[in-house]
């Protein structure tokens, strides 16, 4: 696996697999995450996925896809730390499958070059009929985020506790960035941030890597290139002497409980190994006490976010619960701050990172988000490196990380009867 | 064991059917790093009402489910600790129709299988550890009831029959589940979780005899008595209520039609049922389509518009559905293009693209383990071979699919589900 310079500010990583029925591209624009293009690049990669110059609508789109065995091209728009990550994922089985014999991987590399720069237009601007439907959908992608309860709560914890840095922006930026946008906009937008923007490439599948790099570059010949925006350098902040806590009410029979934590820890891998003990799985504690041994709610848990160096606790209880399900969460914290815990907790974590980073090798996305975002960091640690880190945490460093993470926001969606 | 190779899909796999009736299928994956273990039972939500020992008997709601939950405790103390230790990934789930548990790992594989195996066939139930899973199992009842796609689909189910117990939800209800008791959990255990009602299914770089081996060591002698089970009488093709409206905090409406079918019974033909249902709606509403690609275009769906067909005991449905500003109008054009495409035919030239499309779909998912441990073991419980699916494929025809069509998606056969915000 190597990530090569393709041409100026694009890389290229080729991971060569046998074990695939499909092939897996990538192509990833990487920008730092701001308020005002959030929804902007959102947009653009969904305006784009609606049709090219040679297939220039749906159905034109659709019938290549189909004759392509079903290929797939989709737009994406993820946040990796303080940076939007957005493009295009795209996969076709793998020739070996076709039963006419014929070779999808250049019919596609092509397809994925011409939907990234040469665009269905319309006088020379982006189809304004595309960029209207989807202005529409993406709002009601964007609204529709309180359909999921508990997606919502952890998108209002995010957003009340980074409510000044660029972290607490959503992937897809907010409903009133989203609605403003014109095709006047989106148009200047596609010309200014596709030549600066770095772009990452990938491939995993069954084809040798010099023929992914030539159908790569002749499928991106006509990308323009010029001027330069780098990826953002994630920023920390200490957490406030006193939590906040923001409350709401909605008609819901179960209330979402998020808590927000600031780790000062340095120690990304002891604090990986805190957070797995901590909520990393149906085997933490917040898990097997919260849940199992209290049965105080449905789903407890946590995650760390090494970039930003957060913990994010979220988990569904009886509104009336609220009191003990808090206490208990911060109980198992303090817990770990002790270092009160079983020996097969400390080493289930250590196999359920290992088995974690080495199951990424038998799956083209993971690899490809954990490349993608690795590139945007700026950090080359590979899967099995950082492994190598975790395995050389001791106890003593996860009390330390545990005792570096400090609450800033509690965020309690409750029912409207509680 | 009788190694089979299916160059088409590029499968290898041994099968073996064990003494003790257990159906053993070891899909070989050499270049994996991962190894996983799929040990199901044709037993699900919907078996509620079955004979035991020449009695009948009727269970409450959401058993099944329930006694997924309650087989992860051991009198040891809880199996997902002992998966912890070797780093394993495990879980459960509890269809309509099977209940299964699920290991994957990267080291420990046979004693993890050894875990797995030993949990699933030896039950351990307390008064006490009971009770207390019922505040786990309400929690999560009211967490689906929250759920607006999970309320769509079960008043639906509502909708479309009248007796089939697929109308009742697997996890059952806040009131169901209080009904259980370690001994009716002990009856059912003992009823389905028999060598011959399950299968196991291993996938990854693994050895085929050493399962054979420890599957015999740890498991029962027995085979099991075959479980007849009631599903109710058999369903006219209407449904028993045209519409269900509700109100939910949706940020937009919801809707999803159903349409019921007669299910194929098992065999070849179930299987080829599946593919037909899947080129039907590919033919009416996939994303290619000349109906899908209009409606999108004119701003009337969008990218959440789908659905597929559902084939279960007794029951049969195709379901569409979507978020969209106005459902009416959308069901409206549903109809009208299926009576289209009764009528005049689907377009020669699309229907040969949406048969490639269908069958890359079909490849694709057998990329992940658990697709192919489900397909495997619903093969086997239903009696066909699923990586034969593409001589099956071959056999579906454009005067299928128009038939099909014509037949299913239509006024008579269809009910309604709505959710509006509040």
């Amino acid at each position: 696996m190597t990530r090569q310079l393709l041409t100026d500010n694009v890389f290229l990583t080729c991971v060569p697999a046998e074990k695939h029925k499909t092939g897996f591209f990538s192509a990833q624009m990487t920008v730092p995450l701001s308020r005002e293009t959030a929804s902007l690049n959102a947009l653009l990669v969904n305006v784009l996925s609606r049709g090219t110059a040679r297939c220039p609508n749906l159905q034109a789109l659709g019938r290549e896809l189909d004759l392509l065995y079903g290929a797939r091209i989709g737009a994406s728009v993820r946040r990796s730390g303080e940076n939007q990550i957005f493009g295009f994922g795209a996969s076709c089985i793998d020739d070996r499958y076709v039963p006419t014999g014929e070779s999808l991987l250049e019919p596609m590399a092509r397809l994925m070059g011409e939907i990234l720069c040469d665009p269905s237009l319309v006088d020379g601007r982006l189809n304004p009929l595309f960029v209207n439907n989807e202005r529409e959908n993406l709002v009601d992608v964007i609204r529709s985020i309180i359909n999921d309860k508990r997606a919502y709560a952890a998108q209002r914890l995010r957003e009340e506790m980074f409510r000044d840095e660029p972290y607490g922006v959503s992937r897809a930026g907010s409903v009133e960035t989203a609605e403003a946008i014109t095709t006047e906009m989106l148009d200047g937008h596609y010309r200014s941030i596709l030549p600066q923007a770095r772009l990452e490439l990938f491939y995993c599948g069954s084809a040798p890597e010099e023929k992914m790099f030539d159908a790569f570059r002749k499928a991106l010949a006509g990308l323009p290139r010029g001027g330069r925006l780098e990826p953002a350098v994630t920023t920390r902040r200490p957490a406030p002497e006193k939590y906040r806590l923001v409350t709401e009410e909605m008609d819901v029979t179960q209330g979402k409980l998020c808590i927000g934590f600031r780790s000062s820890s340095e120690d990304v891998p002891a604090s990986i190994m805190m957070n797995t003990m901590y909520g990393g799985g149906s085997n933490s504690k917040l898990f097997l006490n919260v849940r199992e041994k209290l049965s105080l709610c449905y789903y407890a848990g946590s995650s760390y976010d090494r970039r930003k160096g957060v913990v994010l606790v979220s988990s569904g209880i009886a509104p009336k619960n609220y009191d003990p399900a808090v206490e208990e969460i911060m109980a198992q914290l303090d817990a770990l701050r002790r270092g009160e815990w079983e020996d097969w907790e400390f080493t289930g974590a250590k196999s359920a990172l290992r088995n974690d980073l080495r199951t990424i090798d038998d799956s083209p996305t993971a690899q490809e988000d954990f490349i993608i975002s690795q590139a945007a960091a700026g950090s080359t640690e590979t899967p099995q490196e950082m492994a190598a880190a975790i395995e050389a945490v001791t106890p003593e460093r996860v009390i330390a990380a545990a005792q570096a993470v400090r609450p800033d926001t509690i965020y309690f969606l409750k029912g409207k009867e509680a | 064991m009788t190694a089979i190779e299916y160059p088409r899909v590029g499968e290898n796999i041994y099968r073996q059917r064990l003494d003790n009736g257990l159906e053993l299928v070891v899909v070989s994956k050499p270049l994996h790093v991962k190894s996983y273990a799929f040990f199901a039972v044709r037993y699900g939500g919907m078996d509620m009402r079955f004979e035991l020992n020449g009695q009948w008997l009727d269970t409450p709601a959401g058993i099944a489910h329930y006694l997924e939950h309650k087989m992860f405790d051991t009198e040891e103390g809880n199996v997902l600790q002992e998966f912890a230790k070797n780093g394993a990934v495990d879980n459960a789930f509890t269809s309509n129709a099977m209940t299964a548990y699920h290991v994957e790992c990267t080291e420990h594989f046979y004693d993890n299988l050894r875990l797995l195996l030993s949990f699933v066939s030896v039950p351990y139930f307390t008064e006490e550890s009971v009770k207390k899973e019922q505040g786990i199992i309400a929690q999560e009842i009211r967490m689906i009831e929250d759920d607006p796609e999970w309320r769509i689909y079960a008043n639906l189910m509502e909708c479309l029959y009248q007796d089939s117990p697929v109308r009742i939800p697997i996890a059952g209800t806040v009131d169901s589940i209080r009904q259980i008791t370690p001994q009716t959990l002990y009856d059912c255990h003992r009823a389905f979780y028999t060598p011959g009602n399950m299968t196991l299914v291993c996938v990854g770089n693994v050895d085929p005899d050493k399962i054979a081996a420890i599957a015999e060591e740890i498991l029962p002698r027995e085979s099991g008595p075959a479980i007849p089970r009631d599903y109710g009488r058999t369903e006219s093709m209407s449904p028993v209520r045209r519409e269900f409206h509700r109100k939910m905090e949706v940020s937009m409406p919801m809707f999803l039609l159903g349409c019921k079918f007669v299910p194929a019974e098992s065999g070849d033909g179930y299987l080829r049922q599946g593919i037909l249902g899947d080129l039907a709606c590919d033919a009416l509403f996939g994303g290619s389509s000349p109906l899908y690609t209009r409606l999108y275009s004119e701003g009337v769906i969008n990218a959440s518009l789908g659905g597929n067909v559902d084939s279960l005991p007794g029951a049969a449905y195709l379901y569409v559905g979507g978020d969209v500003k106005d459902p009416a109008r959308v069901v409206d054009e549903l109809l009208a293009e299926a009576r289209r495409l009764g009528e005049e035919g689907v377009d020669e030239n699309f229907f040969r693209q949406i048969q490639r499309a269908a069958y890359g779909r079909m490849i694709r998912s057998l990329n992940t383990f658990d697709n192919i441990a489900i397909s495997m073991s619903e093969g086997h419980f239903r009696n066909f071979d699923y990586f034969r699916f593409p001589e099956i494929f071959e056999t579906v025809t454009k005067a299928d699919v128009e038939a099909f069509l014509r037949e299913t998606v239509t006024e008579e056969r269809a009910a309604l589900s709505i959710i509006e915000p509040v």
